[in-house]
């Protein structure tokens, strides 16, 4: 089994999420150093990701964008705040405008990445905290199925609706 | 682990719950107004079976509540399951879990490293 354990809490806006892989840390690293590898497992189902920046060093900025099944693109960045190689990475990310740069509108997820040995495996741990709710719903709206899109918004607008009344 | 069990179960019923189109339908009249069952299988071209079987799909996924009161059985919305935050935190850590995935995919491609000193 890869993951191991996974948690979130809605009222913190985070996700604490465990997965173990039969590999070694440095290894398991070059998944997230190497733009070549780092695009292959980034986008999300149907949205594949192109990085045509990634400064992995602290400070760092990358560029990337995702392809959607009608060949739109939807931009992001991460500027990586914390590199301690090759167990703990730190970085913002965020979506971008036609020209990679940050929109700042919907604010940035933090996230802090660890990787750990034991044995022979590779414990992964993600912890993500996202700065809005509206944030965490336009990066879900992408890879998500048409008719659960249509549920998430009216359910939305519905509850709106209810807090208004 | 049960904690990853026990979030993803959940998971899976709120997305199975709310992946059909008369379901959904459902729980957006009764977060509207509560209502009862059988004014619910008036409103479908079903058997009052079928639309009893449609809400105990979306009460085990803790979308609506239904109560008895009299001879009625009424419906209603339950907020709070339907927290925008919890849903959308949950389908994110779908998104991680297809990313574990793909990247165990990509490890499990690996050529096994030939260790130091060992021929051919």
């Amino acid at each position: 089994m890869t993951v191991v354990s996974s948690h979130t809490d809605p009222e913190a806006l985070t996700l604490t999420f465990v997965a173990e892989f039969d590999a070694s840390v440095e290894r398991v690293w070059q998944l997230w150093e190497d733009p070549r590898q780092l695009e292959r497992w980034w986008g999300p189902p149907i949205w594949p990701a192109t990085f045509d920046r990634h400064d992995f060093v602290p400070g760092g900025k990358s560029r990337y964008y995702m392809t959607g099944p009608d060949g739109e693109r939807a931009r992001g960045w991460w500027v990586t705040t914390a590199i301690h190689s090759p167990e703990r990475l730190e970085f913002d990310d965020g979506f971008a405008d036609d020209n990679g740069e940050p929109t700042g509108d919907l604010g940035a997820t933090h996230a802090v990445v660890t990787l750990e040995q034991f044995d022979a495996r590779t414990r992964m741990t993600i912890f993500s905290t996202f700065e809005s709710a509206d944030q965490l719903q336009k990066m879900m709206e992408m890879g998500m199925e048409e008719g659960m899109r249509e549920a998430m918004g009216q359910i939305d607008s519905l509850l709106a609706e209810k807090v208004r009344a | 682990m049960v904690v990853y069990e026990t979030v993803s179960d959940e998971t899976d019923r709120i997305f199975h719950a709310l992946a059909d189109a008369t379901r959904r339908d459902i729980v957006m009249r009764v977060v509207q107004r509560e209502q009862s069952v059988s004014t619910l299988a008036a409103s479908y071209a079903m058997s009052f079976a079928a639309v009893q079987k449609h809400v105990a799909v979306l009460e085990r996924a803790h979308l609506v509540v239904k109560e008895r009161r009299g001879r009625e059985q009424l419906v209603h919305g339950n907020p709070e399951t339907m927290r925008k935050a919890t849903l959308l935190l949950q389908h994110y850590e779908e998104l991680w879990r297809y990313r574990a995935q793909r990247m165990r995919d990509i490890l499990s491609r690996d050529v096994s490293p030939k260790k130091e000193g060992e021929d051919s």
